[in-house]
């Protein structure tokens, strides 16, 4: 071992000094670097990446990865059974290095019905290792490979039916880093997106499978930042102080739909396209495309909630492609002065925009169901909240400075309980006060029935120190005969 | 035309008597027939004569039965090479099953090679891939279901459960020709499971594995949507005859002599 080590180092600094004072680590072909040592691969569930490789050696590698099969929410009230690599949507994170030699340990749970495989983007030999680890349920499975190109890499299960085994989740990433590791930076973030075709409607509450017909047809109810609705917002936003430098490790599981990344407010400084090692830089919008990655990095200037979203935009505020970056820190004004100036600008014929109604027959279906008790609505005004409101009132009612009122503690909200069943069943435009500042935005009509709108409404007033207020749905039928 | 009716009719009560108090008590007749199979090639097509199915899988009960008949196939006296160290992983000793699990449970966590000795001492045999598939193709009303859309999604409901539970025979809907649980309850052997992914006499071409990874699975495909079938393949192709899984179990065949 140590003769190994000395011997090496003494070729090291043959090389070192025999070409000049190269810093460079020495350009070994990656196949042909010898690993010495052996660790366990630390992995971590997303939005976390492991401790960056650095300047440590080439090593054996031993990835441990379970498969499980589980029941989880897939948005608030919405059930939907996943399938994973490491119990997480996506599935752990694996970092390590060109020229380390994995050891990959996958192993199928005696409680899983399936068999399940691994195909590695950044596997050179067949299959991505798909040929050597297809495993059937309560066994493990033992392959190796060696990292020769650097890069972020997708990893799914390729066992038939392919789209079904990627549609229910399994899919993750593997970081190679280049020998000499990737520049420090000050955080670093795990998010990757997947299309969900299930058997019930988006929000639709119950406990749904894989829709096979609307993925054929690529049709998605979902589109997903980290495998639920609102995964990354509220209490668990990505953080980051102003001044500092964040690298997200950006992935697209699919199975179908392309990514059109985008951070609402942030221009991303570089992006390593694809995952590979082109950099561009100042990106507004990159693609990721299934099956693909990219690396993001950019300084936060400006303290406030950043959104990354899939600008494909009716997937960010129709289908929960949603995630948010909380920037905290001192506010410079050189970046970003805010709003200076606002008025009033009606073109003629403006109108408020209305979203579809609902069919007929939906409504008089509806009509037959009695009140909700105080509880339901609570529980069914949360979840409709979490569909239909948070993307612009924010998951705590705390609204968006200048483009979306507060609901949290909202004297307007309070003054009159009529007027907001009003706004929420035909929408509102123009300007209004709340708790002192001025709003001049637009809010669509929301198509929602008068039960869940007494239910949404009965959720807000029960919550963030407003007035406990309960809504019927009486209340808000009389509104609605007006 | 009356004639062969009656004919028809005694025939028909001939094989009832043979099928209600021979040997084939508890097995149920399955009429042959020829199906284009998942695999090899639209020109593929199988012909399989009529035989005998158990019309429940064999259950914790029959198989304890077996072993005490046949010390040699006890979790104890097992050899490795014929099973692995999973088999009867729900038995707590040689013949008692663990306090949760059912007598009338099917049996699982069983080998192939135990799964073909069980049948034979029964004198029977298990059925083969084909024998299994046309036999699994009906549902409640039909002898070939496989075109109907609640069929399929039945199956990929029962395929996604995440969880293992229940395991008593019956529970599950009898099908077209008398039998139950073929689907909705345990995977099961079959006779030749692995003949799809290494045999190459059922493949049309040399060019490409024709497995079911990745491309393959399209390539090799008759009927794209029927992905049910996908997961029984794929299944299949991921075990051994050694292994031995808690949701794998199996049921004997017989041919008609």
């Amino acid at each position: 071992m140590k003769k190994i080590n000395l011997f090496s180092l003494l070729i090291f600094s043959m090389v070192l000094f025999s070409c000049g004072g190269e810093e460079k680590p020495s350009k070994v072909k990656p196949e042909y670097i010898e690993v010495v040592s052996e660790r366990k691969a630390v992995m971590t569930a997303p939005p976390y990446v492991p401790e960056p490789t650095g300047n440590r050696k080439p090593t054996k590698l031993i990835v441990d990865m379970e498969i499980l099969e589980y029941v989880d929410e897939i948005a608030p009230g919405v059930e939907y059974t996943f399938w994973t690599f490491g119990g997480t949507v996506p599935g752990s994170f694996i970092r390590a290095k060109v020229g380390d030699e994995i050891e990959f340990h996958l192993k199928n749970h005696p409680d899983n019905q399936l068999p399940h495989n691994i195909d590695l983007h950044a596997v050179n030999g067949p299959g991505g290792g798909a040929v050597s680890s297809f495993v059937a349920p309560g066994r493990e499975i033992v392959f190796s490979f060696k990292t020769l190109n650097p890069g972020l890499y997708v990893y799914h299960c390729a066992t038939a039916p392919v789209g079904m085994h990627i549609g229910n989740g399994m899919y993750g990433l593997i970081l190679i880093e280049p020998e000499e590791g990737l520049p420090p930076v000050d955080r670093e973030y795990y998010v990757m997106q997947g299309d969900f075709y299930t058997t019930g409607e988006y929000g639709e509450p119950g406990s749904h499978v894989f829709d096979m017909q609307k993925a054929m047809d690529e049709i998605p109810d979902y589109v997903l930042f980290n495998g639920k609705v609102g995964a990354l917002m509220g209490e668990s936003s990505l953080k980051a102080e102003v001044g500092e430098t964040v690298r997200l490790y950006l992935g697209n599981g699919g199975p179908n739909l392309v990514s059109s990344f985008h951070i609402i407010g942030e221009i991303m400084d570089r992006v390593y396209e694809g995952g590979a090692s082109f950099i561009n830089t100042n990106v507004q919008t990159t693609l990721i495309p299934a099956g693909g990655a990219a690396i993001a990095e950019f300084k936060v200037d400006a303290p406030g909630e950043y959104l990354l979203v899939d600008h494909s935009i009716m997937r960010a505020f129709n289908k929960g492609a949603l995630a948010a970056l909380d920037v905290t820190g001192y506010d410079d004004k050189k970046v970003y002065t805010g709003t200076i100036q606002e008025g009033i600008y009606l073109p003629e014929g403006s109108r408020i925009q209305l979203q579809p109604k609902r069919p007929e027959v939906e409504m008089k279906e509806e009509v037959a169901i009695d009140e909700m008790s105080l509880d339901e609505k609570l529980i069914v005004g949360e979840r409709l909240y979490g569909q239909t409101c948070f993307a612009c009132h924010q998951p705590q009612g705390q609204g968006m400075e200048g483009a979306f009122p507060p609901l949290a503690k909202s004297d307007y909200l309070n003054a009159d309980v009529d007027r907001a069943i009003e706004i929420t069943m035909h929408g509102l435009r123009g300007e209004i006060t709340v708790n002192g500042v001025k709003y001049n935005s637009m809010m669509p009509a929301q198509s929602l029935n008068d039960e869940e709108i007494a239910a949404v409404l009965t959720y807000i007033y029960k919550n963030w120190g407003n007035d406990g207020h309960e809504v019927t749905t009486k209340q808000v039928s009389d509104i609605r005969r007006r | 035309m009356i004639q062969i009716k009656k004919i028809v009719f005694l025939f028909g009560a001939f094989f009832f008597l043979l099928t209600s108090f021979g040997q084939e008590e508890g097995m149920a007749l399955v009429k042959g027939g020829t199906y284009t199979p998942l695999y090899g090639g639209d020109s593929i097509s199988i012909t399989i004569p009529s035989f005998y199915m158990d019309i429940y899988p064999v259950t914790n009960a029959e198989y304890i039965e077996f072993l005490k008949e046949n010390p040699k196939w006890r979790k104890s006296k097992i050899i490795r090479l014929f099973a692995d160290e999973h088999y009867l992983s729900h038995f707590q000793d040689d013949l008692t099953l663990k306090p949760n699990e059912g007598m009338r449970d099917a049996v699982t966590s069983v080998s192939w090679h135990a799964a073909k000795e069980y049948c034979k001492c029964q004198g029977k045999r298990l059925p083969t891939m084909d024998e299994w598939e046309l036999a699994a193709m009906a549902d409640e009303t039909s002898p070939d279901a496989r075109d109907k859309k609640e069929f399929n999604q039945y199956l990929l409901s029962w395929y996604e459960k995440s969880k293992f539970k229940g395991k008593e025979i019956g529970k599950t809907y009898k099908n077209y020709w008398g039998i139950y649980d073929l689907h909705g309850l345990v995977w099961e052997w079959t006779a030749d499971f692995n003949s799809v992914l290494l045999s190459q006499d059922t493949r049309n071409s040399a060019e490409g594995n024709n497995n079911l990874y990745c491309g393959g699975a399209a390539y090799g495909a008759n009927d794209l949507k029927n992905y049910a079938a996908f997961m029984r393949y794929a299944f299949r192709s991921s075990v051994r005859g050694d292994y031995s899984i808690k949701n794998l179990g199996f049921r004997c065949a017989k041919s008609i002599k």
